[in-house]
């Protein structure tokens, strides 16, 4: 039966969370590269060589210590510390020797991640003239866009609230990586890992 | 069902992501509106009144101190430019005070050899730092009165702009005095002073709730004016008719917004303008009336050539601003020949698109808001653009009236209170007034206490800013003080001003005093640096671009031995002006001695003390009528000075700021946001200026008193091209700007770690399409190469601008990319006022 089976993985799942605890590894879902296949199988296809680190020319690709778990050794990005720039030519891909990070011929090819806006947190959401993260975003007016509507408590002033476009976003990161706020940063790029599960 | 490994995966990230869910980290509060100056919030014993630091809006900044330390900022919600509202740097601009590396010391030039770095200086006594000042700044006046000069700031506060004016025209009788504001609002001031012969717009900030259809020109206010846009955007979309044409020369943050938008070869939005005057007068469509009560026309000086050449003033420009009476007819004449055709021709822009515009000003039913900041000011033909839009506005009677109105909105904090209102200019008194006037003069001698016919060695206008630099270059500058500004990062063909060029040479052999809070790219070029008090360290006052006077309570101390720029002034005063009389008196003590504590040989401890005695005194040029001396109330009267009238100085605090003219009603200080109208002065209307000086019940109840014959002109200027055309050597136009993160050379907002990470580094803007045939990828360092010098930059293909091709767009923000190193110092023959926005250059893959 299908809820049992679901119910079964979601045990299984949290055994697994678990021991990995357990492992202090302290694990947590991690941006990968651009063109990083389904997690389970980049996992099985990355062959830990570090050759998308040295090639990226930002040095925003590292490489995965204890703390990934199973992970360790595959390459992650950081966003908020450095991101992924979009390189028009991919050099982390074109370098990648088994299909682990693959199949991107444009920016819109990428799928990361989706960035995610913390509204309680957002200053733009209170009127407050921001929107950093739109303006840098790499793909504004089509990942970012603003939703502007008069401040509901100022009729004479105008609120400029960035909102993400799911379908566009591509989880480079550099709206995490600009953010302005700190604890919490108002925009996180959530990875695209669990995508296709249900 | 067994667990495949990749089921487990997926499961364990499932898992994960719920496990995160429920147990949320700890997270800090909420952080509001209100920022925590060092990352916790501390609640602050008591909040300030202040303004912010940064652009001509003028945002009200609550600052909230606990120990006498600043802990915490906030918008002030009573600010009536602002509402509580502030950008993301006036969010964060508490935090520019603490910078690690504050200039706190006098520091004195050792090695002379290591100018145009930060070495080569050591630490000094403030003592030794304004002797040796005051002694290099009078040899050299001594020797030769034009060979010292000033250079003051539209950042500089109201009374620190003041008594640098005081000191430099009245104490050393010298116009060698000038503004950075020049690099920013001469050619609005000459636009003001040549269609209007008044300072300043007639409008304010509510016309932007009442327009019906706003014109950018040259204006990215989306970035550079934050706070205003989102108030120009709230009219727009809780009015669906509202419109919004952006004529540009680069897709900006303001065009998405916009409903049209017109991207116009450089330098033709003079004949897009032209085109709209044609058509009104082709068509009929303009305000017969409106020009029979209140215009005259007028035709200057043509065919101005361009400021390439040092001698270009007293050659090629000497008769740049003379202009002389026309007809109606003439001027017809003159404009017909700019079709639609004509001006999309030159500019570029579809015909339709500039006909649908000229429509919106020919309906007499539609309230208009032209709306410019440096796109049409830093211009070789700035003056002219700005009497072009005055004229579609003066031909259609769009003017004065709430919503309806040209406004040219301000760069700086204080750029209209500081440089302009008290004319820290080579040609400028206070309130207005000029060098050249007798009467001008006559009337500052008499509020200064100077003997009739003391000022009247300063009739002649000194250096402007890029003379100034020119001649500091040349050698003939041999002493230069400079205030709140940061020429070395900012001046245009800056290889020259940095002392590369041949004949810059002079930069490195002069002597220089820069008063700072930072080191900069001007400092690297110091040889005195004055470590200053900066924003909030010391209690001040701006006035911002809708004539709104607001004060700044001192809300901490200033760090190590920083010092407020009126006491180092002041100091350097006392010794310049030793032994110097003026009638039987000590010149200090005529100048100076109300602020000067006798018993202590000090500045009066108090600065609060010191502001509201500099400003009576000030604001006595404004209120003649309350004079004992007959004579000043006489030629007050004449010159009309009530027109720019000042409130006293508690009222600011009080009130959080007030537009001029202030005129006390029933014990009230009242605010005017609409000039020359006539109208209940509680209801914003200029009633008593319209009365005193001018007929009430006029068409449209108004009466342009201060404009000669109560006109003004709408003069004919035709469209000149560009001192620098692009060309098939340098083929992309380059254009130059900002980023709505940074404030002007980055000196203040890099330092702020938020900004910082926001925009990190300067970019070249480029059309992908002039990019793939360069074979340049996003992000590659380019060359940017003009004939003055070369910069490296990261390109951008897809970023916040959007330039058409052709031309490519680096803001000026980062002092490792000086892009100043590739701009043209050619100016406005008027105005005096250099072009950043264009000239020739090509890109190279670095």
């Amino acid at each position: 039966m299908k809820g049992t089976g679901l119910f079964k993985i979601l045990i299984g799942g949290l055994a697994a969370y678990e021991l990995l605890g357990m492992m202090k590894a302290g694990n947590k879902t991690v941006l990968r590269p651009p063109g990083a296949v389904d997690e389970d199988e980049f996992l099985a296809l990355c062959i830990r060589c570090g050759k998308c680190n040295q090639a990226c020319p930002y040095d925003s690709i590292k490489m995965g210590k204890e703390n990934l778990g199973f992970g360790i050794g595959t390459p992650y990005i950081d966003a908020r510390d450095n991101p992924c720039r979009l390189c028009d030519d991919y050099p982390c891909v074109n370098v990648c020797p088994t299909d682990a990070l693959t199949g991107i011929n444009n920016v819109y090819d990428v799928e990361m991640g989706l960035a995610v806006i913390d509204t309680k947190h957002c200053i733009a959401y209170q009127g407050m003239r921001c929107e950093v993260c739109y303006r840098e975003c790499p793909l504004i007016d089509e990942a970012i866009k603003l939703n502007i509507y008069v401040k509901p408590d100022d009729p004479t002033h105008a609120v400029f609230a960035p909102i993400i476009d799911p379908e566009k976003c591509v989880g480079c990161g550099i709206c995490e990586e600009r953010c302005v706020i700190e604890n919490p940063v108002a925009i996180r790029v959530k990875p695209r890992v669990i995508k296709g599960i249900f | 069902m067994e667990l495949s490994r990749r089921t487990l995966l997926k499961a364990t990230a499932i898992s994960m992501t719920m496990a995160v869910a429920g147990c949320k980290k700890k997270e800090a509060k909420p952080s509001g509106t209100e920022v925590a100056i060092a990352g916790e919030s501390t609640e602050p014993d008591e909040w300030k009144s202040t303004v912010c630091r940064f652009c001509g809006t003028g945002c009200g900044v609550l600052v909230g101190i606990k120990d006498g330390k600043v802990v915490a900022t906030k918008g002030d919600p009573d600010n009536r430019s602002s509402r509580g509202l502030n950008c993301i740097k006036g969010f964060y601009v508490g935090k520019i005070l603490f910078g690690k590396d504050r200039l706190t010391k006098p520091l004195i030039r050792e090695d002379k050899s290591k100018k145009g770095t930060m070495e080569g200086f050591r630490e000094a006594s403030w003592e030794e730092a304004l002797d040796l000042v005051a002694k290099k700044l009078k040899e050299n006046y001594e020797k030769d009165p034009k060979s010292i000069a000033f250079w003051g700031s539209g950042q500089q506060t109201i009374m620190d702009g003041y008594v640098s004016v005081k000191l430099w025209k009245a104490g050393l009788l010298n116009n060698n005095i000038d503004p950075n504001a020049r690099l920013c609002m001469a050619s609005a001031v000459t636009g003001f002073m040549s269609t209007f012969q008044s300072d300043e717009p007639m409008g304010s900030y509510k016309d932007l709730d009442e327009a019906d259809v706003f014109v950018t020109w040259g204006a990215n206010m989306a970035e550079m004016h934050p706070v205003l846009f989102s108030r120009l955007t709230a009219r727009k979309i809780a009015n669906p008719g509202v419109k919004l044409y952006d004529i540009t020369t680069r897709h900006s943050r303001t065009s998405e917004v916009a409903d049209s938008v017109l991207v116009f070869r450089p330098q033709s939005d003079l004949a897009i303008a032209n085109a709209i005057a044609n058509y009104l007068i082709q068509n009929k469509k303009y305000d017969q009336k409106f020009i029979d009560e209140h215009l005259q026309f007028k035709a200057g000086t043509e065919n101005l050539g361009h400021s390439f050449k040092d001698d270009y003033d007293v050659t090629d420009g000497k008769d740049a601003d003379k202009v002389w009476n026309i007809t109606f007819e003439e001027y017809k004449q003159s404009v017909s020949t700019y079709t639609f055709e004509k001006a999309a021709e030159i500019s570029g822009v579809p015909a339709a698109d500039i006909e649908t515009l000229a429509k919106e000003f020919g309906d007499p039913d539609k309230k208009i808001m032209s709306l410019w900041t440096m796109g049409m000011n830093q211009h070789t033909r700035g003056t002219w653009i700005n009497n072009l839009v005055y004229n579609i506005h003066l031909l259609t009677g769009k003017i004065s009236k709430p919503g309806n109105g040209p406004f040219s909105l301000t760069g700086q904090p204080s750029a209209c209170g500081t440089a302009r209102e008290v004319g820290v200019f080579s040609h400028r008194l206070p309130s207005d007034m000029v060098v050249s006037n007798p009467e001008h003069r006559r009337y500052t001698e008499m509020i200064w206490n100077l003997p009739a016919g003391y000022l009247d060695p300063i009739e002649k206008p000194g250096f402007h800013t890029v003379k100034m630099f020119r001649e500091l270059g040349k050698g003939n500058v041999k002493f230069l003080w400079s205030m709140s500004n940061n020429w070395g990062q900012t001046m245009p063909k800056l290889n020259r001003y940095r002392g590369k060029d041949a004949d810059g040479k002079g930069v490195l052999d002069g002597f220089i005093v820069v008063s700072e809070v930072y080191p900069t790219k001007s400092t690297e070029l110091a040889d005195v640096v004055f470590p200053a008090a900066m924003w909030v360290e010391r209690e001040g006052q701006f006035g911002n671009a809708e004539r709104r006077t607001s004060v700044f309570e001192k809300c901490t101390e200033p760090p190590g031995e920083a010092k407020w720029d009126i006491w180092t002034l002041v100091q350097v005063a006392k010794r310049v002006l030793d032994g110097k009389m003026i009638g039987n008196k000590a010149a200090f003590d005529v100048l100076f001695g109300n602020i000067w504590d006798y018993d202590k040989n000090d500045l009066l401890e108090d600065g609060h003390e010191v502001n509201s005695r500099l400003w009576a005194e000030y604001r006595s040029f404004t209120n003649p009528h309350e004079s004992t001396n007959k004579e000043i109330q006489e030629l007050g009267k004449k010159l009309k000075l009530k027109a720019k009238q000042m409130a006293p100085y508690e009222e600011y605090f009080k009130q959080h700021g007030i537009c001029w003219p202030v005129r006390e009603v029933n014990g009230k200080w009242v605010e005017t946001n609409w000039r020359y109208v006539h109208g209940k002065q509680e209801e914003g209307y200029d009633q008593y200026g319209v009365e005193e000086f001018g007929t009430v019940g006029k068409y449209k109840d108004i009466d342009f008193y201060k404009s000669d014959d109560h006109r003004p002109s709408v003069i004919f200027r035709p469209f000149e091209d560009a001192a620098e055309i692009p060309d098939a050597e340098y083929p992309f136009w380059l254009c130059t700007g900002r980023v709505l993160e940074h404030w002007h050379s980055g000196s203040m907002t890099r330092r702020v770690p938020e900004l910082h990470r926001a925009v990190p580094e300067a970019f070249c803007e480029v059309h992908p399409e002039d990019a793939k045939a360069l074979g340049i990828q996003n992000g590659d360092l380019v060359k940017v190469v003009s004939r003055r010098g070369e910069v490296q930059v990261k390109a951008t293909t897809k970023g916040r601008g959007n330039p058409p091709k052709g031309l490519i767009y680096v803001p000026f923000f980062a002092e490792e990319t000086l892009i100043n190193l590739v701009t043209l110092d050619c100016y406005c023959p008027i105005s005096k006022q250099p072009d950043y926005k264009k000239c020739a250059v090509k890109i190279v893959k670095a």
